[in-house]
């Protein structure tokens, strides 16, 4: 290290006469440039924090549904999986099984889905972790349509949701199951679900966070107790609703 | 520029220690780990691209833990008997002359009596540094998020995607300026610069590092 510099070295007397005084000459009559600009980006990023949701909104609707799918800011669905892969179901081979307490078990084919009374609806999906993509469109049956149809036996409580990639599970009081906006989605985003958010047919839960929609649903069991899902057994609320509240039913009209 | 004057030797074959081991394994270490959540982000960002490689959860997990350490190589520079020239450092691009605010807010028109670093790379060095608490609160706020209120969760989501690509962009600017600028490569793989570099691109750091040596001040 022959260049290694003794610091005390470089601490030369200043060259205005106070004697016996040393300065930096790195720091002296100098702008602390760097402690602004450094704090300030720092604050800058906690306005973000406070303030970004509005922030986001505005970056969103400058960008549009184009580029504000690829950049930050825009509104993108961030792609989640359990399993670290997506079940591939041919829509021909899809099936869904409503079973439990029922009174007519049913397997229902995609076709059979089209077949029952449409559902349409234009909202936002909200993921607990903070990014959100409004004004989506949904498409699908109503789950208590579909409760209808195969006849809910007395004794039933709650309902169980499985998934395609024999990890997920979700539940809903029979309660929350009857509201008008929870649906067995085919299509959105205006065309037929994608496998990536859950095709060919998914849950979707409007009051609730996104955890609660489960994606490439199977099953569907009535049962007499709820029994939390795989989120819920990982720390999440049973009851997600999306103004915080964790009660079975939510008084707030907006939401049910 | 004046001729050598009086009493200044010629340029030699003196190399200059510009980086020394700490900073320079401490660069190396940061580069790597800023690499690594670059890489591991891509699929995390690009959902479609998830599981091409691992599966979502162990990526998700070396991003996380990666992200947690981002911060040490630095501290670990900075403290210690080891740290001395890196805190030198800190305080070279912290305090500017006049003359440098002047450069930068010109975009590089006024004359410059150039430090060991131009005001351009002080200004980068700063703005990197303030990302990586910025990064680490947002990613805390993102992994813990049943913490804080959810418009937190949304702002963090969106700053550090925000602040993420800026730092992608200043990657890629960065390896531009390397391999388009002869001499920073080697001075930060072996450390040193030779004198007639210094006297180019840091006349003020060659005449701080040996007073009698090359062009006179300005």
């Amino acid at each position: 290290m022959a260049h290694w510099f003794d610091e005390c070295a470089l601490r030369r007397p200043r060259g205005d006469g106070v004697v016996g005084m040393t300065t930096d000459p790195l720091t002296s009559q100098k702008v602390p440039v760097g402690r602004r600009v450094f704090l300030g980006a720092v604050a800058l990023g906690a306005l973000g924090v406070v303030a970004g949701a509005r922030v986001q909104g505005f970056v969103a609707d400058a960008l549009g549904s184009g580029l504000g799918g690829l950049l930050p800011g825009g509104d993108r669905f961030r792609i989640y999986s359990i399993t670290g892969s997506y079940p591939l179901v041919k829509p021909s081979a899809y099936r869904l099984e409503v079973s439990g307490l029922v009174e007519r078990p049913t397997t229902f084919t995609l076709a059979d889905l089209h077949a029952m009374p449409r559902t349409t609806m234009v909202k936002s999906f909200q993921c607990v972790t903070g990014w959100r993509v409004p004004d989506v469109h949904w498409e699908g049956v109503r789950l208590s349509h579909i409760l209808e149809a195969v006849g809910v036996a007395p004794g039933a409580v709650a309902i169980t949701f499985e998934s395609y990639d024999r990890a997920d599970t979700e539940s809903l009081t029979l309660d929350q199951a009857h509201l008008p906006d929870v649906i067995v989605a085919y299509r959105m985003l205006g065309g037929p679900v994608s496998v990536q958010h859950g095709g060919p047919v998914r849950l979707y839960v409007a009051p609730m966070y996104g955890y609660k929609s489960l994606k490439w649903l199977s099953a569907i069991r009535v049962v007499d107790a709820v029994q939390p899902g795989y989120w819920e057994q990982n720390g999440y609320p049973v009851n997600g609703w999306l103004d915080g509240t964790t009660g079975p039913t939510n008084p707030d009209p907006r939401l049910t | 520029m004046a001729p050598t004057s009086a009493g200044r030797a010629p340029l030699g074959p003196v190399r200059l220690l510009r980086f020394d081991s700490v900073q320079r394994v401490a660069h190396w270490v940061n580069a790597a780990l800023f690499l690594t959540l670059i890489v591991t982000a891509i699929p995390l960002y690009f959902g479609s691209l998830f599981g091409v490689v691992m599966p979502r959860f162990t990526i998700e997990q070396i991003h996380l833990w990666v992200g947690i350490a981002l911060p040490v190589p630095i501290a670990v520079s900075l403290v210690g008997p080891w740290g001395r020239r890196m805190r030198r450092d800190v305080r070279r691009v912290s305090y500017w002359t006049r003359d440098e605010i002047a450069w930068l807010t010109s975009l590089g028109r006024t004359a410059i009596d150039a430090d060991k670093y131009n005001p351009g790379q002080k200004l980068n060095t700063i703005l990197v540094a303030a990302s990586i608490p910025v990064l680490l609160v947002t990613g805390v706020i993102l992994k813990w998020f049943s913490y804080f209120p959810l418009s937190w969760r949304a702002g963090s989501t969106f700053v550090h995607d925000v602040v993420a690509w800026l730092i992608v962009l200043d990657v890629i600017g960065h390896v531009v300026m390397v391999v388009t600028h002869r001499g920073s490569w080697t001075s930060m793989v072996r450390g040193t610069v030779s004198e007639r570099w210094a006297a180019t691109n840091s006349p003020r750091w060659l005449r701080e590092e040996s007073p009698t040596t090359g062009p006179p001040e300005p």
